[in-house]
């Protein structure tokens, strides 16, 4: 019987011809804890005697959450972590350097290995055909301190896509539509395996943004099978040496299949409080927008930060909305800069901060007032989570994200990308 | 050993957010402090009103969103005897375990606000005492049970050195 990406990953790492289902302890390459998981993480391996890193090369402490500091308890709780990096060889990633998720994949994961974070999103490392899961702080501890942790074999649902993708509607409409389509619980336990010919030609960016948001599912891991768009990704960050072929033999068994053809997707948001609560914008009517959000692990890449400058290029930012600009990373932030994107979004009135997680996590920096309107390309939307309960979260893709900081209201981007005879198959007299 | 306490009911897809919301992320070093705001922005009078020993009743995907293990701590921290749902989210119930908190797979819809409640592990079985009736639990995998019975993930790798689950 044919295996599927996880049976095979894991049957690898705990040296077992193992099946959905079963249990194991199983290796570890990569452990990976931020600043808001990681200090808990040290306290409890240090309780218990066990302060050491199996693999310190491999071991990475992420500074994103609260990058800068916000206040002294922080700033506190960071020192943890650069104190447990100089006693034991872990890696830093210090402030400014980016999302966590979004530096493994540059730098740290490659195909066929396991990752285990303290971070729900560390699935997104899936999108290189990595079994990348996220635990709590005990567990990754654990798989620091010994190199191993216990895992049950997830059953796969396969995520059949085809079809092309219309112009302004993109990878995040259809992880939207999904977890719309199944719900915030429709795949819990269970590992997502994306392909089909739409997935096969899609760039890695896109990849990144679906295997990112299998958790809002519910999913364990978020998998896509390494090719030749992998290679070259890993290519492009000096790592092609590490590349091989990851995929799932042609008599895999699922326990689903979602079939869905991006040729029908509409560009689509999550409205408050939850991220299954998906609409499509054309549906939407006027909804006002206090603040707009470009950036976080799941949209905050050079070629989201494109698809938003084209949008902006030579115009202002509406006068009641704030625009946060926020590359995933150093790297990103470089490359927009060389581009000349942040030029487009400093003189469109948008503010750009430090690479990191910024507003997503409701810490610091773009809080929302009461009754205020957030629209942000992040994954999660729940109530609190921009740091106020009365504060209301839509998530999209950069494009409707970038539109509706032009107009106020959350607005269709097909109603700015597209040319006048297109526009007219399109309901847009309906708002604004 | 019989855990006895009052249900406490919440609704379908509580949050870590609303357990131990990213706000208050300045205290999660400082635990016992986060844990006055338990459960905070789904009910704010949750952490005034309970009583060591009782019961946190949920419904569908209960612990949902991030991986804080923090979430699961400060509901421990607060007293509560164990956490009751129709479906846990993957995370919270893994560090739920890990941590010793017991969460429970039941159905709640058969619990309601205020209800005493009397939970017997080794029977598998809550029974309300309040309507009369019992309820079964969702067994657990021999693994958790394992870690459960060592009073934690971290205890049980400091009484082994090592995993000794499968």
């Amino acid at each position: 019987m044919g295996k599927t990406i996880a049976e095979k990953i894991i049957s690898e790492h705990s040296g077992k011809n193992v099946k959905a289902g079963d249990f194991v302890v199983a290796n570890v390459d990569v452990a990976a804890v931020q600043d808001g998981t990681g200090p808990l993480t040290i306290q409890e391996i240090q309780k218990i005697g066990l302060e050491k890193c199996a693999n310190p090369e491999r071991t990475i402490l992420f500074i994103d959450h609260a990058a800068p500091s916000p206040r002294k308890e922080l700033s506190n709780a960071h020192k943890i972590l650069r104190e447990f990096s100089k006693k034991t060889g872990a890696i830093l990633s210090e402030v400014g350097e980016g999302v966590c998720h979004q530096r493994l994949v540059e730098d740290y994961v490659n195909p066929g290995e396991i990752l285990v974070g303290a971070d729900s999103h560390t699935c997104m490392s899936g999108a290189l055909g990595a079994f990348a899961t996220g635990m709590g702080s005990t567990d990754v501890g654990i798989a620091i301190a010994l190199g191993k942790t216990w895992l049950k074999v997830p059953e796969t649902y396969k995520i059949e896509v085809t079809g092309e993708f219309h112009e302004g509607v993109y990878a995040k409409d259809l992880i939207l539509h999904l977890i719309g389509l199944i719900g915030a619980d429709g795949a819990t336990y269970k590992a997502l395996e994306f392909t089909g010919e739409t997935i096969k030609k899609m760039p890695m960016a896109d990849r990144f943004t679906l295997s990112n948001m299998a958790v809002e599912a519910g999913a364990k891991v978020g998998l896509i099978a390494s090719d030749e768009i992998t290679k070259e990704y890993l290519i492009s960050r000096g790592r092609g040496d590490q590349f091989k072929v990851v995929d799932s033999d042609p008599d895999a068994v699922y326990e689903r299949v979602i079939e869905i053809d991006v040729t029908r997707l509409e560009p689509t948001v999550s409205c408050p409080h939850t991220v299954d609560n998906t609409k499509l914008v054309a549906q939407l009517g006027s909804i006002k927008v206090d603040q707009v959000f470009i950036g976080s692990c799941t949209n905050g890449r050079i070629e989201d930060l494109r698809i938003a400058a084209d949008i902006l290029n030579n115009k202002k930012v509406h006068p009641d909305v704030r625009l946060l600009v926020i590359p995933a990373s150093r790297d990103i932030f470089l490359q927009a800069t060389r581009e000349g994107l942040i030029e487009i979004f400093v003189k469109a009135g948008a503010s750009i901060m430090t690479p990191g997680c910024g507003p997503c996590v409701g810490v610091h920096a773009g809080i929302l007032g009461d009754d205020e309107v957030c629209l942000a390309t992040q994954n999660r939307n729940f109530q609190g989570r921009m740091g106020n309960t009365k504060g209301n979260i839509y998530l999209s893709s950069p494009a409707t994200a970038a539109s509706s900081a032009l107009t106020g209201y959350i607005t269709d981007p097909r109603r700015i990308l597209c040319s006048a005879v297109e526009q007219r198959t399109y309901p847009f007299e309906k708002y604004i | 050993m019989i855990k006895k306490g009052k249900a406490w009911k919440f609704g379908d897809d509580i949050s870590t957010d609303h357990i131990a919301p990213g706000r208050l992320f300045h205290l999660r070093t400082n635990l016992p402090e986060l844990a006055k705001h338990v459960l905070e922005d789904a009910d704010p009078e949750f952490a005034v009103k309970m009583s060591v020993g009782d019961f946190v009743v949920g419904g569908n995907n209960f612990g949902l969103g991030s991986s804080r293990e923090h979430a699961p701590q400060v509901i421990k921290i607060a007293g509560v005897n164990a956490v009751l749902a129709k479906s846990f989210a993957r995370i919270f119930f893994r560090n739920a375990i890990n941590i010793g908190l017991l969460a429970v797979t039941c159905d709640t819809d058969r619990i309601n606000q205020g209800d005493d409640l009397e939970l017997e592990l080794s029977e598998g079985i809550i029974k309300n005492k309040t309507q009369g009736t019992e309820i079964e639990m969702a067994p657990l995998p021999d693994v958790m049970i394992k870690i459960l019975n060592d009073g934690g993930l971290a205890k049980h790798v400091e009484k082994y050195g090592d995993f000794q689950l499968v």
